[in-house]
C-alpha cells in the first residue's frame, strides 16, 4: 500500500477535490442550461427545484428542413412538413439517476393521431430506446421529437392505423391530421383538441 | 516456516508456504517500497482491511480467494438474498440458504472453512454507507452487475480523496462479467481513469425498437416487450412494476404468452421473462473466476507491493477461444466524476451571486462564459431554460453567504467548459 499512498503527494492534481454533486445531476445541469431550443419548442418544470422531470411543448411549424444526426428516419413525407401546423404537443420527460446511462423516458401526454405514437402516448424515436448512447443529451432528444411532426415515418408505426392511411391515401391522412387535432374521432378513437387557442 | 504464529493461534507451520515465495524476497519487477518479509505479511494478514462489495457469481469467488491468500479482516456489502438459481455457481450457498442474505451466508461460511480470517457482512445497500465507513478500508473490490452501484462507489471513493490525506486515496478493484466475456480493471481515484470516464464504453443492454415490439414480433423476446413495454403501464396504469415481485412476473408472462401464441412464436417461457424484464445474462462460472481470480491478484499486488499491478484495463474475451487484452484507459478531462477543475475561491460575505458570476467570467485562466451555477441540493442561478432562468433569477442579488456555507460546493456549468467545474467557496473577515 505504501506505493499508493506516496503516489498522491507526487500528483498535479492534488488540489483537486469534486462536489457530492451526482454525475447525473450536472450532466442534468449541463443538457438543460445549454439547451438550444427554437421558438417551436418550450420546456415547463412543474416544480422547478425538480430538474428530473419536466414536459416539453412542441408547436410545429412547417419545418425547414434540416439535416439531423443520429437519427434514422427514412425520408417518406413529401409537401407535408406543415401538416402539425397549429397544434401543441406536450411530452413528458423523466430523467432517472442513472442518466446518461439510462435514456430519458418520454411521453405524449395526449391523445394524438401520429403514425409514430401510439394512443397511450408512447413514442416511437429510434435514440429513446434501441439507439441511445451517453453521447447524446436532451437537446438531441427534443430536436428528434420535433422531427417526428414535420416528418412523420410510416415505416416505423406506433399508430397502425394512421400509417396505412399516411401510405395509402395521403389526402385522407391530412384530412384525419386536421380532424384529430381538433378533437375528432377517427375510427372509433376520440382524441384530444390540441390546437393552439 | 513457521511466521508470526504468535498473533495468529489459528495459523500452522507451512499455512502460507507458496505465498511467502513471493513475500520473503524481493523479485526483479518489485518496487523499491517493498518490505520483503515480516513487514509485508504482517501488514497483509494483520492490518489490511478490505471491503468486497458483491457476494453473488463474483464475490463468492473473490471472497474465497482472499481469504485464501492471507487477508484477514474482510467486510462483504450485499443488499441480496438467495435465489435457488444462484447455486450452480454461487458456491458458498446451499439449499437451505435460499432466502437469506448473500453477505452474511458468505461471511459465515468463509469462516466456518478457513480459520483465522474475520468477514464482517452488511446486508443492504452500499448507499446506506456514509464516506467514514469506506474510510476505514485500504482497498477495495467490486463484483458487481449493476451499473449504477458501481457509478456510485466510484464517485464515492474520488470524493473521498483529500490530498492532504494519502491513506484516504482507496484504490478500486472493479471486476465485471457478462456471458463468455469480462474485465477486470484497477482504479486509482482521482490519478487513474475512473470508472466514469469509460462509462461510454459499456456494452449496452439490447433494446428493440418499439415499432417492432408493437407490430411486427419475431423473437420470445419481443413478445415479453410488449408485455413489459406498452402493457404494463397501459393496463396496470402508474403501478410501479417490480421485476423481483413473482406476481409481477407472472403477469408479464401470461400476457408475453398469448402475444406469442397470437403471432406463433415460440420460446416464451418464465424464466425468459424474468430474464429480459431484469436484464439477465447468463453467468458463465469460469468467466467468474478468471474476473474474480485478476482481481485478487491485483489486491494483493496492490496490499503488499510484490509485483507491478496493472496498469489498468484487462479484458477477457472467451466467446471464440480465449483471447484477453491488457490497455491503459485514459482519465478524461470532461469526465463529470474525476476531471474538470477545482477551485477554492474566498469571497467576501457580502458577495452577491451576480458579482461571483462576473468573477468568474473574467477570470482569464478558465475562460467560461455564460455560467449556470448550483449547489448540492439546490440551483443558485441557470442561465437556461427560460423558466428556470426567470425562477433562479432573484437570486442574482443574494449574498451568496445566504446560498453557500463556508466550505461549501459550487457547481459550475457551461458551454465553453469541457464539463463542469467545482468551486469550494470560503469566506473572508
Ligand atoms: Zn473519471
Amino acid at each position: 500500500m505504501i506505493k499508493i499512498w506516496s503516489m498522491k503527494k507526487n500528483e498535479d492534481a492534488a488540489a483537486k477535490k469534486k462536489p457530492k454533486t451526482s454525475a447525473a445531476q450536472i450532466r442534468v445541469q449541463k443538457d438543460l442550461t445549454e439547451l438550444d431550443l427554437p421558438p417551436t419548442m418550450k420546456t415547463h418544470f412543474p416544480d422547478p427545484a425538480d430538474l428530473l422531470n419536466f414536459t416539453l411543448t412542441i408547436t410545429p411549424d412547417e419545418g425547414t428542413r434540416f439535416l439531423l444526426l443520429h437519427i434514422s428516419q427514412s425520408n417518406s413525407a413529401n409537401n407535408t412538413s406543415g401538416m402539425y401546423k397549429g397544434g401543441a404537443f406536450v411530452f413528458s420527460f423523466a430523467i432517472n439517476t442513472n442518466y446518461p446511462h439510462d435514456p430519458p423516458k418520454v411521453k405524449c401526454t395526449q391523445t394524438i393521431y401520429h403514425p409514430n405514437v401510439d394512443l397511450e402516448g408512447n413514442v416511437c424515436l429510434n435514440i429513446l430506446r434501441e439507439d441511445w448512447k451517453p453521447v447524446l443529451n436532451l437537446n438531441s432528444v427534443m430536436v428528434g421529437l420535433q422531427y417526428l411532426f414535420l416528418e412523420p415515418n410510416a415505416d416505423d408505426p406506433l399508430n397502425k392505423e394512421a400509417a396505412q392511411e399516411m401510405s395509402k391515401n395521403r389526402d385522407q391522412f391530412l384530412n384525419n391530421v386536421r380532424a384529430s387535432m381538433r378533437g375528432g374521432h377517427i375510427k372509433g378513437t376520440q382524441y384530444d383538441n390540441v390546437l393552439v387557442r | 516456516m513457521a511466521t508470526e504464529t504468535q498473533s495468529q493461534p489459528a495459523d500452522w507451520p507451512g499455512r502460507y508456504f507458496h505465498i511467502d515465495q513471493v513475500l520473503n524476497t524481493p523479485g526483479p519487477r518489485t518496487d523499491e517500497s517493498f518490505l520483503a518479509g515480516d513487514g509485508v505479511k504482517d501488514f497483509l494478514r494483520n492490518k489490511s482491511k478490505i471491503l468486497v462489495i458483491g457476494a453473488g457469481g463474483l464475490g463468492c469467488e473473490i471472497l474465497a480467494n482472499l481469504a485464501l491468500t492471507g487477508f484477514k479482516d474482510i467486510h462483504v456489502i450485499d443488499m441480496d438474498t438467495i435465489d435457488i438459481s444462484n447455486l450452480n455457481r454461487q458456491f458458498l450457498f446451499r439449499p437451505k440458504d435460499v432466502g437469506k442474505s448473500k453477505a452474511i451466508v458468505a461471511a459465515e461460511f468463509i469462516m466456518k472453512r478457513v480459520p483465522g480470517v474475520k468477514v464482517t457482512p452488511y446486508f443492504g445497500k452500499i448507499q446506506d454507507k456514509d464516506d467514514a465507513y469506506y474510510m476505514q478500508f485500504n482497498l477495495v473490490i467490486c463484483g458487481l452487475d449493476s451499473v449504477e452501484a458501481r457509478r456510485w462507489m466510484n464517485a464515492t471513493l474520488v470524493n473521498l480523496v483529500d490530498p492532504e490525506e494519502p491513506e484516504s486515496l482507496k484504490p478500486l478493484i472493479d471486476g465485471g462479467t457478462e456471458g463468455f466475456k469480462g474485465q477486470a480493471r484497477v482504479i486509482l481515484p482521482t490519478i487513474t481513469s475512473c470508472y466514469e470516464c469509460s462509462l461510454d464504453m459499456l456494452n449496452k443492454q439490447t433494446a428493440f425498437p418499439i415499432c417492432t415490439i408493437a407490430n411486427t414480433p419475431r423473437l420470445p423476446e419481443h413478445c415479453i416487450e410488449w408485455a413489459s413495454v406498452l402493457e404494463w403501464p397501459r393496463v396496470r396504469g402508474d403501478l410501479k412494476l417490480d421485476t423481483d415481485d413473482p406476481e409481477h412476473i407472472g403477469w408479464l408472462y401470461k400476457i408475453a404468452l398469448a402475444r406469442a401464441n397470437e403471432f406463433k412464436i415460440e420460446g416464451v417461457t418464465w424464466s425468459l421473462t424474468q430474464g429480459v424484464v431484469k436484464n439477465i445474462i447468463p453467468a458463465i462460472a469460469s468467466t467468474n473466476a478468471v474476473i474474480a481470480a485478476a482481481c485478487c491478484n491485483e489486491a494483493f499486488k496492490i496490499a503488499t507491493s510484490s509485483a507491478a499491478y496493472l496498469n489498468n484495463y484487462f479484458m477477457l474475451i472467451g466467446t471464440d477461444g480465449v483471447y484477453s487484452y491488457t490497455f491503459e484507459h485514459e482519465k478524461r478531462d470532461d469526465c463529470p466524476v474525476c476531471g474538470g477543475e477545482a477551485l477554492e475561491m474566498t469571497l467576501k460575505p457580502t458577495t452577491t451571486v451576480e458579482e461571483l458570476i462576473d468573477i468568474l467570467v473574467e477570470k482569464q485562466d478558465i475562460q467560461i462564459k455564460k455560467p449556470s451555477l448550483s449547489t448540492p441540493t439546490k440551483q443558485i442561478y441557470f442561465q437556461a431554460p427560460p423558466q428556470l432562468e426567470e425562477a433562479t433569477r432573484p437570486n442574482l442579488e443574494k449574498k451568496v453567504s445566504d446560498l453557500v456555507p463556508p466550505g461549501g460546493e459550487v457547481t459550475v456549468t457551461a458551454t465553453t467548459l469541457p464539463f463542469s467545474l467545482s468551486l469550494r467557496i470560503s469566506y473572508s473577515e
